[in-house]
């Protein structure tokens, strides 16, 4: 194709790229060390029958003009970056300095904002994938032996906790589950103790959410193992189970090595796709004990006041993290690419 | 695989059968329940007395007489206009599909067609562009679109999610496009077609099915939304999922849980019958990735 009718066909699709992912990105690195103008104080003297007072007063006028003539406000530099609602450098240090083991240091390490929703991030993306990969295998494998009317009735259901919104998904299982609600009742009943709340206790609401996570992804290795294994190899299953190997042998040496590279292919989808994890933590009125980088970035915009530094901060540094998410799949790529010339 | 494989044991076709059954429960139950509760007033559907109480509808059968009540269908419909969030979703959805497959299908068609070295770069770019958070290019949107009075518009909100879902779009496309054999524009070329007549008459009658495809993830993709269209959106403007967050209160405003279960179920019913008529081509964009690589 010529250079000139590739540029015209490609143009729409890169200038929507260009202008609104690849500005917005240049744009949130900018405000990110940019911060709002302070208020600007006059001191005035008001005289009174008892003698002269200074005061000193916001000059509404001159604040209003000020932040309108530079509505990026002043230039502070990594200052956002290290300031206790980011990286917290200064308590990290004194955290470090102070504690006197790895756990007490970890637990100071908790009392910090961005540390806590990186903390639950990275075991909230580090725990579903796994758990995912394993629940989706199960199922592909037990769906295979259905017959086929079966077959497309399981689909049709499991694809429901997929395709549904993460905020709708995670409402009606936090309805459920509920102090009130139909689960919340049953885990009282087994746990013997009527006053049982999932949404009172960090653990539990850690759970909870894993619990979401892996519900809501499990569908999606399930299809792509369950297309995997309509792949496999029949003559080499037919021909090791000649050879005497039994249904567990076959499983582990055929079945399992035939479907590795989805397990990869989905893992890292699905490590780039969890950390952004986000509508579950408001779909399960979560943020007393977990919060994630994306709610972090939510909150800060979506108050009264909208502290554009702090959550362009924040998302620079969840950029930096998908970043090295990303690479094994952009290496990946790269060799694909190569080995196709 | 059942065809080489020696007849299940029955503890195996058990154990097999169960843990089957286990996941219906585990995909559909939550949805049935849902549904049912959201016929039921909220003191049985979250009842303190007695679980009971939300299947056999007690305190609902007091105050509706009847087992059943669409009030909170009602309240949700009509009195907080859910009803405009469910027209604002319809325009934001189908613009962004429409306009997003215009858009995919030319960038992909001239990805998979070009032989230059630039087109690995642009799906490069574009697959790093896939990967980063939505959320995290908000706070980039806001000021531009403060300072040029474009927040708030469906319009906007449109655009952005266009741009959002292109790097997907093109990946899946591409894939697509890739498996129609190039000869065939060849000849049409040869025939006395440009590329762009080539493109239009002679490959997108055959790429129905990846264009089908594609296209149901793009809606999936638009009607989910929750970052954008909370944060980018007027209040009057709020599609479904946003609004159905407003219905949950917070901690200044007082929220309505029964309007927010009979929104839930109402944004859901969409979403089934998606299922049903399109069950075959979202199984095939799911895959669509996988097996190839």
């Amino acid at each position: 194709m010529k250079h000139r009718t590739f540029f015209w066909f490609i143009l729409p699709t890169a200038l929507s790229m260009l202008v609104f992912i690849a500005m917005p990105i240049v744009s949130v690195v900018t405000q990110s060390v940019y911060t709002p103008h302070e208020a600007v104080l006059v001191e005035t003297e008001s005289c009174g029958p008892f003698g002269c007072s200074k005061e000193t007063v916001i000059d509404q006028a001159a604040t209003k003009s000020l932040r309108e003539a530079e509505p990026l406000g002043r230039f502070v530099g990594l200052e956002i970056y290290l300031d206790r609602g980011h990286l917290a450098v200064d308590e990290v240090a004194q955290a470090w300095r102070d504690s006197e083991g790895i756990s007490e240091f970890i637990s100071e390490l908790n009392n910090l904002p961005f540390y806590r929703a990186m903390g639950f991030t990275l075991t909230y993306t580090f725990t579903v994938a796994p758990l995912m990969l394993l629940l989706g295998f199960l199922i592909a494998v037990s769906v295979n032996r259905l017959n086929r009317y079966l077959k497309g009735l399981v689909i049709f259901f499991s694809l429901l906790p997929m395709i549904v919104s993460p905020l709708i998904g995670s409402l009606v299982l936090f309805w459920m589950v509920d102090s009130r609600g139909i689960l919340g009742t049953f885990l009282q009943w087994v746990a013997g103790d009527p006053d049982l709340s999932v949404k009172a206790s960090t653990s539990l609401t850690w759970v909870m959410l894993i619990v979401y996570g892996v519900w809501h992804a499990a569908p999606f290795s399930f299809i792509v193992f369950y297309a995997g294994l309509q792949t496999l190899p029949g003559d080499l299953l037919e021909s090791a189970q000649i050879d005497g190997a039994n249904r567990w042998q076959r499983t582990w040496h055929i079945v399992v090595p035939h479907l590795l590279p989805l397990v990869t292919f989905v893992a890292l989808i699905q490590l780039m796709d969890n950390f952004r994890v986000f509508e579950p933590i408001v779909g399960f009125n979560s943020e007393a004990h977990a919060t994630s980088l994306s709610w972090f970035i939510f909150n800060d915009l979506g108050g009264e006041t909208r502290l554009l530094s702090s959550a362009s901060a924040t998302s620079v540094l969840t950029i930096i993290g998908v970043a090295i998410l990303l690479a094994p799949v952009l290496v990946r790529t790269w060799r694909d690419y190569q080995r196709k010339g | 695989m059942r065809t080489h494989s020696e007849k299940n044991p029955v503890h195996l076709s058990v154990l097999i059968n169960g843990f089957v059954i286990l996941w219906l429960l585990m995909a559909a139950f939550p949805f049935l329940w849902t549904v049912w509760g959201s016929f039921k007033v909220e003191l049985d559907f979250f009842s303190i007395a007695n679980w009971t109480n939300a299947l056999t509808g007690e305190n609902t059968q007091r105050t509706h007489e009847g087992a059943f009540t669409a009030a909170a269908y009602e309240g949700a419909w009509l009195q907080e206009e859910f009803w405009l969030a469910a027209i604002n979703t319809a325009i934001v959805c189908v613009s962004v599909v429409v306009i997003s497959l215009t858009f995919g299908t030319l960038g992909a068609y001239a990805l998979s067609r070009s032989t230059h070295k630039y087109t690995f770069w642009l799906l490069i770019t574009a697959l790093i562009f896939r990967a980063m958070p939505p959320v995290t290019l908000v706070a980039g949107y806001l000021l531009p679109f403060f300072e040029w009075n474009l927040w708030g518009h469906l319009s906007t909100s449109i655009i952005v999610l266009v741009a959002i879902n292109q790097p997907f779009t093109l990946w899946m496309l591409h894939s697509f496009f890739q498996k129609i054999p190039k000869d065939l524009d060849e000849s049409a070329k040869v025939d006395g077609c440009n590329q762009f007549q080539a493109f239009w008459h002679v490959i997108i009658p055959v790429m129905w099915p990846g264009v089908i495809t594609t296209g149901l993830f793009s809606f999936l993709l638009a009607y989910n939304d929750f970052a954008v269209t909370a944060m980018l959106l007027a209040k009057e403007n709020h599609t479904m999922v946003p609004k159905i967050a407003s219905f949950l209160g917070t901690t200044q405003t007082e929220g309505n849980v029964m309007f927010a279960v009979a929104s839930v179920v109402s944004a859901t019913a969409p979403l089934f019958i998606l299922i049903m008529f399109f069950q075959r081509q979202i199984v095939a964009g799911l895959t669509q990735g996988a097996v190839k690589g």
